[in-house]
């Protein structure tokens, strides 16, 4: 069959338009189908979430010996207490001065400040070191800034230790149901041995509407919760009003837990 | 052809044989009955229309499927919510939602996952974490 060029062009044209509509007719099927999944409606949302800690706050005001935060974050979560530092679980705990900022250190801070606790957490680091070493994604950056941790697939390598300059992750070496010594807490899992877990700045809450276990429980109200990027936060307001610090700066990792002090 | 030692060789073979085909005549017509899997929670007693976020049979050959999609939208996902085709919205939590109504994890769970011989604490593996509702005995 003889084609001219005329004709050759007019079938190619038909053809392009074709395939054309095919992306148009998917376009339309797909928005008769109704989402199967959401966000919960009554769930709280941020750009990035960021805690600020006013550690003057919690020791002028706070009755001395306080861990109301740490208590209420372990009855949450259901953390263990093994007994011993090696074997610890981590959420939030107290640090010294020394230990918490290293390397910021003048060597004549006032006396408080040498002697009282901070209390120290998971940074949630914009740059999570963690989670770039992870070889199986079981750590992540969310949307929202959060670290997350899944517990489902972690296979326990504890690369994310060895990664978190901030010692914010803890492995277990064992089950850890027979040393979880407060209530337990039936909303929320326990962990598996041989998983690696750590702060998860309450996600499970903020999903649910409500704020952290520890900004929730502090009397004193020295921790401050809420959107890093939204100027009227909770936290923004702390943080811009007073001078603050983060952990380790120098490595670049832009922790989201800020201190005032 | 002749048959060295065939007293010894017989007699040894039957007995292998016996021992061999030991599992399968001991168990003949002892079969393990049926799993038969317990609605009878009170929350489920309650209910007008007795109805699953999926058809049954949808949830019987493919509920390990529906909760790993779950734990991937809530997990790394981030959405908590499922809706069901009826428009029916569920939280998607095992712990706080699928035990809300099946209360009764050695009588429904465990009933076919024990049948199939899935070994305890290995796999399924859900409860070494998940903490399921206090039954009473």
């Amino acid at each position: 069959m003889e084609t001219g060029r005329r004709n050759f062009l007019k079938i190619g044209g038909i053809c392009a338009l074709g395939l054309g509509s095919l992306r148009v007719v998917n376009a339309l099927g797909k928005t008769e189908t109704p989402p199967k999944f959401m966000a919960n409606l009554q769930g709280l949302s941020a750009k990035r979430w960021a805690m600020a800690i006013d550690m003057k706050k919690c020791w002028e005001k706070g009755p001395p010996g306080c861990t109301d935060c740490v208590l209420a974050c372990h009855s949450t979560h259901n953390v263990p207490d093994i007994g011993t530092q090696k074997e610890e679980i981590k959420w939030i705990w107290e640090e010294k001065y020394e230990n918490a900022f290293p390397g910021q250190q003048s060597g004549m801070e006032p006396e408080a400040i040498r002697e009282k606790p901070f209390m120290v957490l998971c940074n949630h680091c914009k740059n999570a070191p963690c989670t770039r070493v992870c070889p199986t994604q079981a750590t992540f950056k969310r949307a929202d800034g959060i670290t997350m941790m899944d517990f489902h697939r972690c296979i326990g390598c504890r690369y994310c230790m060895a990664g978190c300059p901030f010692g914010a992750r803890s492995f277990n070496f064992r089950d850890p149901r027979p040393y979880i010594k407060t209530e337990l807490n039936p909303t929320f899992p326990t962990r598996d041995r041989g998983v690696v877990e750590k702060c998860n700045f309450c996600e499970e809450r903020l999903g649910a509407g409500k704020m952290p276990a520890c900004v929730e429980a502090c009397k004193c109200k020295a921790l401050s919760f809420g959107d890093l990027e939204d100027p009227g936060s909770e936290v923004r307001k702390a943080l811009g009003s007073q001078y603050s610090i983060r952990r380790k700066p120098e490595l670049g990792t832009e922790p989201g837990v800020y201190y005032i002090i | 052809m002749k048959l060295y030692d065939g007293k010894y060789i017989l007699v040894g073979l039957v007995i292998f044989i016996v021992l061999a085909t030991f599992p399968v005549w001991f168990n003949h017509g002892r079969a393990a009955p049926p799993p038969e899997p317990k609605l009878d929670t009170p929350v489920i007693a309650q209910m007008i229309t007795k109805q699953c976020v999926l058809p049954k049979e949808e949830m019987i050959t493919g509920h390990m499927k529906l909760l790993n999609d779950w734990r991937t939208e809530v997990v790394r996902n981030g959405k908590r919510m499922y809706v069901a085709s009826d428009g029916k919205t569920y939280e998607m939590s095992l712990q706080n939602e699928c035990m809300k109504c099946h209360s009764n994890k050695s009588q429904f769970c465990d009933q076919c996952h024990n049948y199939a011989g899935l070994q305890k604490d290995s796999d399924p593996y859900c409860w070494n974490c998940h903490i399921p509702p206090k039954e009473s005995k």
